[in-house]
């Protein structure tokens, strides 16, 4: 992964809002404030099939992929998408999810241990702050710069 | 007189169109055989020959302009990194640069496939992969291994710019030329340069390559391959020049020996509220379906369109359409003479125009959220096109050629199909639409009133609607 320096100051995340899910609104703010902090954002919008996402991630070379979902099918669309990840040679990108993960009224905790079960490194409940996810993305990058660098 | 030479390098004729540059009309047309394999300036000059006879005499030409599709056409191999995208994009610059696409892969090369590479021989590789800043890994890895391959062919790069050098370096034995990537960002399509790179090579190495260069001495060059002389003929058709407008969006089919080529001119944009979804179209589309070919691939159209249905479409039984099958594929060159032939060949053109255009233009689907439904669009909504051409001598060359063109027209038992819904059918009988986008690099006024005067409009005829009531 050896591409130019000056392609590669920023760090590149694909964004979209996953399954047959049309809620748009907050996945754009989302895309517009990861943008603004600096972020090169692909964003796919919504109607995004899972594959789609890992396509994107390949191409781009992209260092995480934020998903939304906001109509409560979230678990049923993500299954696997670590594995897929895995599968199409992205092995250390970030996973996050946010949104309106399950049907009804589940305690998040339990909601937040299934989906980081499922292989992603974050969930976000409804109402999560945008400061919050960038000092998450600041933290899990410096992790795993940490995690690469030699010794 | 001013007048202009059209020439044509097909595979199996070299076809000329001598044009009056102040009347703006044809003056004379003719056609020898393909020599390009041995000489070009043979099938040339008894063209030329056959020309002078029926004209009395040759006038002065002030352009003397040729495309080609002789010798293979432009045989190329396209790679790119993720299938449906940087891999797609490159097969779509390559296909509109007009080349036959012999291969298409994506990801990183194995060892096998550049011997399938080596093997299939292409006239220009197209290299892509990554968006800009994106990966670099593999498109680097496949440069290298093409690197340490024999392979001889001229490489377009239109991959990453962020790995270009790196590209350029390690490809630094080959000839080269890098150009812009033909996805700079995720899922836009930049496929103008690519093509521009591709015709560049043409002009400069295939012509000489192909032996096509000793045609100078009666032509000023041959500078594009045939398809995009077409294409380009129908986009001046469809956008017209400065002094006159076109007759708007365009859709050209010409079902051919091996291939049903397929050139829409137009936005494809959908109506409002459809969510389109996968690549962007490009506006000027070629598509080469290589399964529907009239003589070389007869025995696939069959298989797309069945056997039954075929029968019924020629009245003929589906035993008689099989035994004429397999006579056509034991001879290819051979052309329909009994009536049952020539009921085959027609249900043949039918089936390919329909199965060609159909996978040209999009199709919309209706998709179930909780909070209702919404349409999406994959591909070129092609419904609202203005004009429909047919070319090729399946069409021309058919009793009743609006039987044939009137098949790209949507149906109504295949709503979800973006197929022309009203467009005015024309007829290329006088195989012009090549010569005007030739003469359009030089005179496009006088290309433009040429291609409007000559391109025949259609209507149907009612002696054949009835002679095929079962339609």
């Amino acid at each position: 992964m050896s591409a130019h320096p000056a392609e590669r100051a920023r760090r590149t995340i694909v964004t979209g809002v996953i399954g047959s899910d049309t809620h748009i609104v907050g996945n754009r703010i989302l895309s517009m404030a990861l943008e603004k902090a600096g972020y090169k954002v692909v964003a796919l919008g919504a109607l995004t099939p899972m594959a789609d996402f890992i396509r994107a991630a390949i191409e781009t070379d992209a260092d995480a992929i934020m998903v939304s979902s906001l109509y409560g099918q979230g678990e049923l669309d993500c299954r696997g998408f670590r594995d897929h990840c895995i599968e199409a040679g992205l092995d250390e990108l970030l996973l996050y999810i946010g949104g309106n993960l399950v049907v009804g009224k589940q305690d998040w905790p339990s909601v937040e241990r299934r989906f980081l079960d499922m292989g992603f490194d974050r969930a976000a409940p409804p109402g999560t702050r945008m400061e919050t996810v960038l000092a998450w993305l600041e933290t899990d990058f410096a992790a795993q710069g940490r995690a690469r660098a030699p010794g | 007189m001013n007048a202009a030479l059209l020439i044509d390098f097909g595979s199996t004729y070299t076809k000329l169109r001598a044009v009056d540059l102040d009347a703006r009309r044809l003056i004379g047309t003719a056609q020898g055989p393909s020599t390009v394999a041995r000489d070009v300036t043979i099938g040339m000059n008894a063209a030329l020959a056959c020309l002078e006879r029926r004209m009395g005499a040759l006038p002065r030409f002030r352009y003397r302009l040729a495309c080609s599709s002789a010798a293979g056409g432009l045989r190329m191999v396209t790679v790119g990194l993720v299938r449906e995208l940087t891999a797609e994009a490159a097969r779509r610059a390559a296909l509109g640069a007009g080349a036959k696409v012999v291969g298409t892969y994506a990801y990183r090369l194995t060892a096998r496939d550049v011997d399938d590479i080596l093997a299939l021989a292409p006239d220009i590789l197209l290299l892509a992969g990554g968006t800009d800043g994106g990966n670099s890994a593999v498109t680097t890895a496949n440069a290298g291994a093409l690197a340490r391959s024999a392979l001889s062919c001229p490489i377009v790069y239109a991959g990453n710019r962020a790995a270009a050098d790196d590209v350029r370096c390690l490809l630094a034995d080959k000839r080269v030329i890098v150009t812009d990537n033909v996805m700079p960002e995720f899922n836009e399509l930049n496929i103008e340069p690519a093509r521009a790179a591709i015709r560049r090579v043409f002009i400069d190495h295939i012509v000489h390559a192909k032996g096509m260069d000793r045609a100078r001495v009666a032509c000023d060059g041959v500078i594009m391959p045939t398809p995009v002389a077409v294409m380009e003929g129908a986009r001046l058709v469809a956008e017209g020049t400065a002094g006159r407008d076109g007759l708007g969006e365009t859709l050209v089919v010409d079902p051919g020996g091996a291939t049903t080529d397929v050139h829409s001119i137009a936005s494809g944009a959908g109506t409002a509220g459809a969510v389109p979804l996968g690549l962007p179209e490009p506006h000027m589309k070629r598509t080469v379906e290589a399964d529907l070919g009239m003589r070389h691939n007869a025995s696939t159209i069959a298989e797309v369109a069945g056997i039954e249905a075929l029968a019924r479409d020629a009245g003929l039984s589906a035993a008689q359409c099989t035994s004429l099958l397999a006579a056509i594929a034991s001879d290819v060159e051979r052309l329909p003479r009994t009536a049952p032939e020539r009921a085959l060949d027609r249900a043949l053109a039918r089936a390919a125009v329909k199965t060609a255009v159909a996978r040209h233009c999009g199709t919309i689907a209706t998709v179930y959220t909780p909070t209702g439904p919404v349409t999406v669009q994959h591909g070129k909504d092609l419904s609202r096109i203005a004009a429909v051409i047919g070319t090729g001598g399946a069409i021309v060359a058919a009793p009743d050629p609006h039987a044939i063109l009137s098949r790209v027209l949507a149906d109504a038992g295949e709503p979800f199909s973006l197929r022309p819904r009203a467009p005015r059918l024309l007829l290329d009988s006088h195989y012009v639409l090549y010569a005007c986008g030739l003469l359009a690099t030089a005179e496009p006024e006088a290309a433009l009133e040429l291609a409007l005067s000559h391109l025949a409009p259609l209507s149907e005829d009612p002696r054949h609607e009835r002679a095929h009531a079962s339609d």
